[in-house]
């Protein structure tokens, strides 16, 4: 391989955190594997940024030495990683809408989330605190429908008051006066729906 | 190869077949003509098997198998066209089609389209799928390569050509599932010198070739063989024509030359063919004023003016893209008028010891041995874009078998490769550079110095680098040195050829020249060289080099394709010559303003693809072609003229009929040498060159010819013009614009002024870091560079 590191300017465009982590993935593979770190590189680009920008792209196609199209192919594909700086929220939301979901009431959720953000699906607040993202695909846990993912762990047999209480376990604390505010938005739309107790 | 190898026993579709254990059942059958349909497979790329149209059935296997990703084994027996294959292949282009439009009456595939013909051949007639098709947003790719991305079939071979022979991935497969789009994903124009190539492997109209965009059906085409007339490599081509004008090129198959490919140059030149600027009729300028004549009259006054002037004030320079039939008969005739002064070496200005050129300037081996060298020098060579398929060629023998490339240039150049080491340093430090690499030659050899390398390599500081460069192609099994066009055109080309033979000699490695055109190799051969006529055989009296011929002024100058300002080391110096002459034959398919000025008489010649000819490769080889298109009003071949010239000066043995006549005269007297010693004894004095004092404003120029600017026709391509707007730029490094106080505002198009000699242009700048302190990159053949002084002189930027 020819990438001699030191001299890359990506290493001033990528953040301590984030060459710790890609150095920690290029451990882990055969030194001439290089592309084998990207997914893992792209991850903590995520988790800084929120969203892959152009800029972080090219920078870690030039840290790993692979061609930034390479880069962009794999970041298009997955859908967990984004790449539009609208979606970067920092903390997402994704709600599963396919069959199953769907068929035990998703729509609803989505619904109240959008009325309690007030946000449509597929946006981000405006304070950058939440980003809901349109899930196009089944996320595997049909037998907890419905479902959802809140920074990716997964929560099932949601109800809507047992949505709120996540979301509001990801606002960052308020003073006293505020609370009131927000419980009565908060209260507004708990009504219950398909309520299935139990689960595993 | 040896007659032991193994070979295993197949059947398909009844027929017994031998076939090498572990290959493809693909290209088993493709080699006896047995056709199975494919769309994905290509035989120069990797296997990738997505597309399915390729499923056969074997016996025994549960499911049809793709036969190019299937290796045959022992035994194995294959039906491709049995009920099971047929529907295999049939259920197969329907889903391809499902999102493929209807557009073929509009797409200019349609009728050379692989999945048109095998939708015929082997899909069904109607559609189980009744929904939406899917759209796909066209990108702008560049002036070359068109896109209709809806019609895309994701077979991905665009996308491995870039990574497999391009070199570079600029394309790649977006996004997942049913929404796969090919594209750049940031908007950008392919940058690569073998772009092109991908209209020709897309097996459906997503990619086409932009400049001929919807000109005409693929049947209505006629086909012509022809040779690439741009580089040393001869590429095979077709050329494709509609009521005898030119639509488009693409490439031709010739295993030994280019494979199957070919470079954008040589694709998209041949728009050059119907540029504005073509010579209707034969010109004779009176009093300034042109005058339309007969060819009887034009060929007249041309004897006329040559049997008036004395034969050692006569000089002829010709275009190294001239075909070896013009070149030759140019030379006969002049030769037997009592002219010696001839030359096609046109940039070279360093002619000492020219004597010691062998034959021709030999490539040292075929093209195909050059992936079988372990260990590489190549001094001064921009060699990707001087010679892509012989880079194509260094780039399969680093990828396969770890070859080890060294360069030696005055610019750092990206290649596509891992280069093992660039050797940097401005022109004139070059030289130093090379005598240090042979100075360690020598320590290896223990072999004595010339004398005439001396102090030259006494003076020099053997660096560890060297050393180990001068080790490596010592120890290497195949080491080549290659002497490209940026030698040939340096101030000191003597001795770094000198240098360069020496390491060569020392290391046990070959001496091996990139020719600079089509036909350098011909024009040697034909004798258009000052010190040899015809099959290298001896002068009486040497004539002038053109360094010269440019610089003594002579009275008469006789031009075959050749545009002094463009095709000379130094425009001001031929301008000027040209402006003084008493007279000025052109015989040229071009009219520019500067020829209108400096000719007296113009005799329109025949345009590339509209005469026969023959051209020598750099390994020697003879490809000989035919017209493609008709000639341009009164535009006749340049071999016609110059026999009927012979017959108009009395001239004995000018009586061909046909260009091949001319062709066999040459090759007989050439007695089919195709091999050249390159290595020669190294004595004599060699050129040494005068610090240039760099001050404040004043760099080194770094003149390399642009890679769309090396000759007439390409200079007027104007698709290749416009996909590379910064060749006429001047371009140096940041820390040379500081030093010089120059104020750079980088997103406009900044002009700065240059002053070389009297004459001063004014340019964009591009910063480029990869030039060397107190040098600037201002590249040969363009418009610019047409009113300024030689490509390795110094140059001041005023303001
Ligand atoms: S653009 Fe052409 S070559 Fe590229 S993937 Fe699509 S069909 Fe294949
Ligand atoms: S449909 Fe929602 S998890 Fe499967
Ligand atoms: S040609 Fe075999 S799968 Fe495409």
């Amino acid at each position: 391989m020819f990438v001699d590191n030191n001299s890359l300017e990506s290493v001033t465009i990528l953040t301590e955190h984030e060459l710790h982590e890609i150095d920690g993935w290029l451990k882990r593979f055969p030194e001439d594997q290089r592309q084998s770190a990207l997914l893992g590189a792209l991850r903590a680009v995520m988790h800084e940024d929120h969203y892959l920008s152009y800029e972080k792209m090219d920078a870690v196609a030039e840290y790993l030495g692979i061609p930034k199209v390479a880069v962009y192919e794999v970041a298009s594909f997955y859908s967990m990683y984004e790449m539009d700086e609208k979606a970067a929220g920092k903390n997402t939301i994704a709600v599963c809408t396919n069959i199953s979901c769907m068929l035990n009431g998703s729509d609803k959720i989505v619904k109240h989330i959008e009325s309690k953000l007030g946000i449509k699906h597929g946006e981000t607040t405006p304070d950058g605190e939440f980003y809901f993202k349109i899930e196009e695909e089944c996320l595997a846990a049909c037998c907890g429908a419905p479902m959802m993912q809140l920074n990716h762990v997964y929560h099932e047999h949601l109800t809507l008051s047992k949505v709120d209480e996540l979301l509001d376990t990801c606002l960052p604390k308020r003073s006293d006066d505020d609370v009131g505010e927000s419980e009565s938005a908060a209260v507004k739309s708990t009504d219950s729906i398909v309520d299935k107790k139990g689960g595993k | 190869m040896s007659d032991k190898i193994e070979t295993i026993k197949i059947t398909v579709d009844g027929k017994e077949l031998e076939a090498k254990p572990g290959a493809m059942l693909i290209e088993v059958t493709d080699q006896v003509g047995i056709h199975i349909p494919r769309f994905c497979y290509h035989k120069k790329l990797t296997v990738s098997a997505n597309c399915r149209m390729c499923l056969v059935e074997v016996e025994k296997a549960p499911k049809p198998m793709p036969a190019c990703a299937t290796p045959v084994t022992e035994g194995m027996t294959v039906w491709t066209r049995s009920e099971k294959a047929l529907t295999a292949q049939k259920d197969t282009m329907e889903f391809l089609l499902i999102n493929h439009p209807l557009d073929c009456p509009i797409c200019d595939q349609g009728g050379e389209c692989e999945l048109q013909d095998l939708s015929v051949a082997f899909g069904g007639s109607s559609s189980n799928y009744h929904e939406v098709k899917r759209v796909v947003v066209d990108k702008n790719i560049g002036e070359l390569v068109s896109t209709e991305l809806t019609r895309c079939i994701q077979c991905m071979r665009c996308v491995r050509f870039g990574e497999e022979i391009a070199g570079m991935r600029e394309l790649g497969a977006m996004g997942r599932g049913d929404r796969v789009e090919i594209g750049t994903f940031v908007q950008k124009s392919l940058s690569s010198e073998l772009s092109g190539n991908i209209i020709d492997i897309c097996p459906v109209g997503a990619l086409t070739a932009k400049p001929s965009r919807f000109t005409s059906r693929a049947w209505e085409m006629m086909q012509t063989a022809a040779v690439a007339s741009h580089d040393c490599v001869g590429s095979n081509t077709h050329i494709h024509t509609f009521k005898k004008k030119l639509v488009r090129v693409i490439a031709g198959d010739n295993e030994a030359i280019n494979e199957c490919w070919i470079s954008d140059r040589d694709r998209f030149s041949y728009q050059g063919i119907e540029s504005k600027d073509r010579a209707e009729v034969p010109m004779i300028k009176k009093d300034g004023n042109w005058k339309r004549v007969s060819w009887e009259d034009a060929l007249n006054a041309v004897a006329e003016k040559l049997k008036a002037a004395h034969p050692d004030n006569i000089g002829v320079l010709a275009s190294p893209r001239a075909t070896i039939e013009e070149l030759y008969l140019l030379q006969k005739s002049m030769r037997a008028i009592g002219v010696n002064s001839l030359d096609h070496r046109l940039r070279q200005t360093d002619f000492n010891q020219q004597e010691s050129m062998g034959l021709f300037p030999w490539l040292g081996m075929s093209l195909s041995d050059i992936e079988a060298q372990d260990a590489m020098l190549l001094v001064g060579s921009n060699v990707r874009k001087e010679q892509p398929m012989i880079n194509h060629r260094i780039r399969n023998a680093v990828n396969n078998q770890a070859a080890k490339v060294f360069t030696v240039n005055p610019r750092h150049l990206e290649f596509n490769y891992p280069v093992e080491l660039q050797f940097v340093s401005d022109p004139l430090e070059m030289v130093n550079t090379l005598a240090g690499v042979a100075a360690a030659s020598f320590k290896i050899s223990k072999a004595t110095i010339p004398a005439g390398l001396k102090d030259l390599l006494n003076a020099v500081e053997v660096t560890a680098e060297s050393k180990s460069l001068a080790k490596t192609l010592k120890d290497a099994e195949n080491a080549v040195v290659f002497l490209g066009s940026i030698a040939v055109q340096h101030p000191g080309y003597s001795t770094l050829r000198a240098l360069s033979s020496v390491i060569a000699d020392n290391t046990g490695a070959t001496l091996g020249y990139f020719a600079e055109s089509a036909n350098t190799v011909g024009a040697w051969l034909a004798g258009m060289v000052p010190h040899r006529t015809q099959a290298g055989g001896v002068v009486e009296e040497v004539g002038k080099s053109t360094a010269q011929m440019l610089d003594k002024g002579m009275n008469t100058f006789v031009l075959l394709d050749v545009e002094p300002s463009f095709d000379c080391d130094d425009a001001v110096l031929a301008n000027e010559t040209m402006k003084v002459a008493d007279c000025v034959i052109s015989i040229s398919p071009y009219l520019s303003g500067s020829m209108l000025e400096q000719a007296d008489i113009i005799l329109p010649s025949a345009a590339y693809t509209e005469t026969s000819g023959t051209f020598v490769n750099a390994e020697g080889v003879w490809q000989s072609f035919n017209a493609a298109s008709q000639s341009y009003e009164e535009a006749r071949p340049a071999w016609k003229i110059l026999r009927v010239l012979g017959n108009v000066l009395g001239l004995d043995g000018f009586d061909y009929v046909s260009s091949s006549d001319v062709r066999d005269e040459l090759k007989k007297a050439c007695g089919g040498v195709s091999e050249v010693n390159n290595s020669f004894e190294v004595v004599g004095i060699y050129t040494t060159l005068d610090k240039l004092a760099v001050t404040n404003n004043v760099l080194q120029r770094i003149g390399e010819v642009a890679e769309f600017c090396g000759d007439a026709l390409v200079r007027r391509a104007e698709a290749l013009q416009k996909s590379a707007p910064q060749q006429d730029a001047i371009q140096l490094n940041s820390a040379e614009v500081t030093r010089m106080g120059l104020q750079v505002s980088l997103d406009e198009n900044q002009l700065v002024d240059v002053k070389q000699g009297v004459e001063t242009v004014s340019m964009p700048l591009i910063l480029n870091d990869a030039i060397p302190d107190g040098c600037v990159l201002l590249a040969s053949g363009t418009e610019s560079s047409s009113l300024l002084g030689s490509a390795f002189g110094s140059v001041e930027i005023t303001s």
